[in-house]
């Protein structure tokens, strides 16, 4: 059996369980949950950008214009897009932030 | 056909992954693949289509279409077409022969949503795929998937959709065979037919110009909907909405995505539209049946979901 970590949806409070290897998003669904909004599932639409603010995770491939590398950088991801390495937190639709601060507690291991 | 604009003819789509692209367009889709060049594109064709291509895949590290081409009768009519399109105002491009494999130059031009369109009068016929023209079999065997039978239409969003009616209709022949109007009088959504189709190309208002809605292939019948909602499930692909049914065209319908979250529909039947038939009006109130007829609902998904 494989791994499975815990997610936490900071502004929600939301959490959930994802396997290792599944997307948060997908993992989302599977519980019926709704703390993330659902858009193509494909990494195209930019929808399900949420931020992580803790936790390590591997990147499948994003459009660019939802999430260039500088935002990548800075936890800006597709939830349909990530999976968790270890547990996360997540923080969906953030405001947009003038100051954007690298999180020092984020970092993205692999493209796949 | 009234200005010699036959059929949609091809559309060029975005994709992050090729491998992951090409197995859901053929296997799940039931493409065929016909060709791939040097840029590393993929060209495919539904089985029932006598030109050689009418997919196009790219990959891009962002999903949408780059353009969408229409077949004209002749090389004369794209002569007097990309005459008639400049003085329309178009930021016109050539594009050479061969710059699509097997096809023959192209006009390109700029839609007022902010759409690449093209025009274009030769492509290589490969007939269809699998049967011939004499005494031809119903169907033939070894489809895959979907079975999908041809590209029907696209779905575009953009702004500026009273100028792009103007120029789809005033300049290229075509119809409006159906519209949703807002309270205010503003055309919110039309949908347009070159042919006796209920939609060659239709278009959504949006503020961001040249955004994707979806694809659109053929399939015979409601069972074929059906079905390929089975597959959808066997493959575990993304559902955006379906199997149900259309308010606009009628047309029975589900619609997915591909791996890179470009949206793709499937549907079988449909409304059918002469040039002597008064376009088809939906009230804004109505977007909801207009488009789901049995939900009666729009879901957020279909109105905000693009690439």
């Amino acid at each position: 059996m494989g791994e499975s970590y815990q997610i936490t949806e900071q502004c929600s409070g939301q959490r959930f369980p994802c396997k290792a290897g599944q997307s948060v998003l997908k993992a989302m669904e599977q519980q019926g949950l709704e703390c993330v909004p659902v858009g193509c599932r494909g990494g195209g639409c930019g929808l399900c950008k949420v931020t992580v603010r803790e936790g390590d995770y591997e990147c499948g491939k994003m459009s660019r214009v939802h999430a260039p590398p500088e935002a990548l950088a800075q936890g800006e991801v597709l939830a349909c897009r990530i999976y968790p390495l270890s547990d996360l937190i997540i923080e969906c639709r953030p405001r947009q932030s003038a100051a954007g601060h690298a999180n020092e507690y984020t970092t993205t291991k692999a493209m796949r | 056909m009234k200005k010699g604009v036959m059929r949609p003819g091809h559309v060029q789509i975005r994709v992050l992954d090729m491998d992951e692209a090409v197995k859901h367009y053929k296997d799940l889709l039931g493409l065929i693949e016909m060709d791939r060049d040097d840029q590393g594109r993929v060209y495919l064709k539904a089985w029932t289509e006598v030109d050689k291509f009418s997919v196009v895949l790219r990959e891009a590290d962002e999903p949408g279409m780059d353009f969408m081409g229409f077949k004209c009768l002749s090389e004369e009519v794209v002569d007097q077409l990309r005459g008639e399109l400049a003085a329309f105002g178009c930021e016109i491009e050539d594009v050479p022969e061969d710059e699509l494999k097997d096809c023959g130059r192209r006009v390109r031009f700029i839609a007022p949503t902010g759409h690449s369109f093209e025009i274009y009068a030769t492509k290589k016929q490969t007939g269809k795929w699998g049967v011939g023209n004499h005494n031809p079999e119903a169907w033939p065997r070894g489809l895959e998937g979907m079975k999908a039978t041809r590209f029907d239409h696209c779905l575009l969003y953009g702004p500026n959709l009273d100028e792009t009616l103007n120029l789809f209709r005033d300049v290229l022949g075509f119809d409006l065979a159906e519209q949703v109007m807002a309270p205010d009088g503003k055309r919110v959504a039309q949908f347009l037919t070159v042919s006796t189709k209920a939609h060659d190309i239709a278009f959504i208002h949006h503020e961001e110009p040249g955004k994707f809605h979806h694809a659109s292939f053929f399939l015979e019948t409601w069972q074929d909907v059906l079905k390929a909602a089975d597959l959808l499930s066997m493959t575990d692909t993304s559902i955006d909405i379906g199997p149900t049914r259309h308010g606009l065209t009628h047309g029975q319908t589900i619609y997915f995505f591909d791996p890179s979250g470009n949206r793709n529909e499937v549907f079988a039947g449909g409304d059918y539209h002469y040039p002597d038939h008064e376009p088809v009006t939906w009230d804004a109130e109505e977007l909801g049946k207009a488009i789901f007829y049995h939900d009666r609902a729009l879901n957020e998904r279909f109105m905000t979901v693009l690439t």
